[in-house]
């Protein structure tokens, strides 16, 4: 396309270092913080006055439990296009997941036996998409796509197109539950959160994952295996979706085969909403957090004026393409 | 690839004639192992189906080849093909005009690939983020529009488009024939058409010898819109009904046949010939599977890995003729 980037990236290569020594760590980009959270507390604002019921306690954990595997999605989604990449699998690997998990559970008893299942096949959906991408050097886009069919078709194939139920307790739980008083997938999100920022911004892998998307020639030269963190961090996408497999199943108490098909839309919104930019690495971790948030309470707050759930996923769209556009005028000027 | 050449000097196409060869004995092998192991498959409706089917995929896919030549990505042709249809059909049943709903099926097509094309070109949104950001709102106004309900029952006339005989042979395979043939030539004998091959080839090298690219860009989103409208009403005509969730699962394979057909990802090579030839190939292998009675469930899963193996080998060749 028109993408300039290669010029950019070229010149960049003649400063191997600068993309990887002054890594961003943990570098808020103040002027983005504005766009999504006015859009939160705007939606917010509209739904309290429109919508009866969107300000009860009640309804508001409600949004915080529903975003819990939506964040699970969004936060690796954030580190993957960090590196110029995408995953569109996510909500079908996700799915498959959640089926075989299911499947694992009712066959053997075990919910331990059924995440590790789970968390296998994600982290070799992740493996396969990364290994396609960093190492055949297919188009992102293009990979999860085809491994988005796969995971598809073996979510029907595994269930037959059914759904597994019964599901004991200690799956259900995990959405059901509480821990301390607070509901689990409220815990599970906050740990989430804090592993993944930890991971972005505390470690060395974090810092690759900046470079990736910002200069990946200067990591190559720096002579960092640039194609194992690539890998990585679709390996990580991968088994996010294993963990998040675990509450979806509890929330549904079910596995089924078409459970969280399209989820990754949703997914790619929030991290677009929050300011993380598709191209040359940029973004922020905790923006994708209100992204997340933004969406649910969209969903929640449409869903309470009775509104169906396709017209809420075009609402999103519209809101991700104003988003785009404000970026991409932002970034003109 | 000199996209400067491309567009001072015609090409030469004896590449692109060998690729499409290759493909055409791939065709002509699953034809005789299919024939091989079932019965059914040699059969004339057997066949008819296949072409039909084929048609189909062809159309929708070959406006998407234009867009995959300039390196970019229509990932709501199947989310269009579902709008475009419900409308043609509402509007059809409502005003019991088929040209009226012919002419809303094609508009709706073609106002959602322009606006696509406006997003990639004119707001320099990455295609395949504009694209799905499409194809989701397009998604949901459709279901908003149909609200579960299903429309059916289309004049004869119509219906024909999609499931009539001329000469014994479907109207859709003459449909296919027609835009085949102004897709090759608008491809690869007009000005515009190479201009679309150097985008993709080497953009600053087109821009620089003068090709308006916001423009072409526009144009083969728009393009690949209006064939979508275009497959949608030859779907609706043969479903005779229509419903919000009819165009879904035509994406995927509509993108495998571009790539099958030895269409670049990157831009710059392919032919229509090709994604016709891909077609062929893809619709073969479901017919296959179906003929064999392989649960249905399996076709996303073969479709996916086809469009990977396809990609594989693209890059796989490119690296050999850069070597």
């Amino acid at each position: 396309m028109l993408d300039p980037a290669p010029f950019e990236r070229a010149a960049a290569v003649g400063l191997p270092a600068a993309g990887v020594t002054h890594a961003p760590a943990a570098r808020f980009e103040w002027s983005r913080i504005p766009g999504v959270a006015y859009t939160l507390a705007g939606l917010c604002l509209t739904f309290a006055l429109a919508a009866k019921g969107f300000l009860d306690p009640a309804n508001l954990a409600n949004v915080g439990m529903q975003s819990t595997i939506l964040l699970m999605l969004a936060l690796p989604m954030t580190l993957i296009i960090l590196t110029e990449g995408i995953d569109l699998s996510m909500g079908a690997v996700l799915t498959v997941a959640s089926v075989v998990l299911a499947a694992t559970v009712v066959g053997t008893g075990s919910a331990t036996l059924g995440l590790c299942a789970a968390l296998a096949l994600g982290a070799a959906f992740g493996f396969v998409n990364g290994a396609l991408t960093a190492w055949v050097g297919i188009p992102p886009f293009v990979v999860t796509l085809g491994t988005m069919g796969i995971a598809q078709g073996l979510a029907l194939i595994v269930t037959d197109a059914q759904s597994i139920v019964g599901m004991p307790v200690t799956v259900t739980w995990w959405y059901g539950g509480f821990l301390a008083g607070i509901p689990v997938p409220i815990v599970v999100a906050v740990l989430f959160y804090l592993a993944t920022h930890a991971l972005l911004y505390h470690t060395r892998f974090g810092t690759y994952v900046f470079a990736l998307g910002g200069n990946p020639e200067a990591l190559r030269l720096a002579g960092v295996r640039a194609d194992l963190y690539l890998v990585g961090v679709y390996v990580l996408g991968g088994l996010a979706c294993g963990l998040a497999a675990l509450v979806l199943t509890a929330r549904m108490s079910a596995g089924h085969p078409t459970a969280a098909i399209g989820l990754e839309f949703e997914a790619i919104a929030a991290v677009a909403l929050g300011g993380t930019s598709f191209e040359k690495g940029n973004g922020w971790l905790f923006g994708s957090v209100l992204g997340v948030l933004t969406v649910g309470v969209l969903r929640n707050g449409l869903n309470l004026l009775g509104t169906q759930s396709a017209v809420q996923v075009a609402a999103i769209g519209v809101l991700v393409i104003g988003a785009l556009l404000v970026d991409n005028l932002r970034s003109r000027r | 690839m000199s996209a400067v050449a491309g567009v001072v000097q015609r090409r030469d196409w004896s590449g692109d004639l060998k690729a499409v060869g290759y493909r055409l004995i791939a065709v002509a092998a699953l034809c005789a192992a299919l024939a091989l192991v079932s019965d059914a498959f040699l059969t004339w409706n057997n066949v008819l189906n296949v072409l039909r089917q084929a048609a189909l995929l062809f159309l929708l896919a070959s406006g998407l080849t234009l867009v995959i030549l300039t390196a970019g990505l229509d990932l709501s042709v199947g989310a269009n093909v579902a709008l475009s249809a419900c409308l043609a059909g509402t509007v059809m049943k409502a005003t019991g005009s088929p040209l009226l709903g012919t002419a809303v099926g094609l508009g709706c097509g073609t106002l959602v690939g322009a606006a696509n094309g406006t997003l990639v070109a004119s707001l320099r949104i990455p295609p395949f983020i504009a694209t799905y950001g499409m194809l989701w709102v397009v998604h949901g106004v459709t279901y908003w529009y149909m609200a579960g309900s299903t429309v059916h029952g289309f004049p004869a006339g119509f219906r024909s488009l999609g499931s009539g005989y001329w000469l014994g042979i479907p109207i859709p395979v003459y449909i296919m024939s027609l835009f085949l043939a102004i897709g090759a030539l608008f491809a690869q004998r007009t000005t515009w058409g190479q201009e679309i091959y150097a985008i993709g080839a080497n953009p600053v090298a087109a821009r620089l010898s003068g090709v308006p690219i916001n423009r072409r860009l526009i144009l083969v989103y728009t393009l690949s819109g209006a064939m979508a409208g275009l497959a949608s009403l030859i779907f609706l005509a043969r479903l005779n009904s229509a419903e919000g969730d009819i165009g879904e699962s035509l994406t995927l394979p509509a993108i495998a046949a571009v790539l099958i057909g030895g269409t670049s990802l990157f831009g710059g090579v392919g032919t229509v010939g090709g994604t016709l030839v891909g077609a062929l190939i893809l619709t073969l292998v479901l017919n296959g599977m179906n003929l064999l009675a392989l649960n249905p469930n399996w076709q996303p899963l073969v479709t996916g890995v086809i469009v990977i193996a396809a990609v594989c080998l693209d890059m796989l060749t490119r690296r050999r003729s850069r070597a």
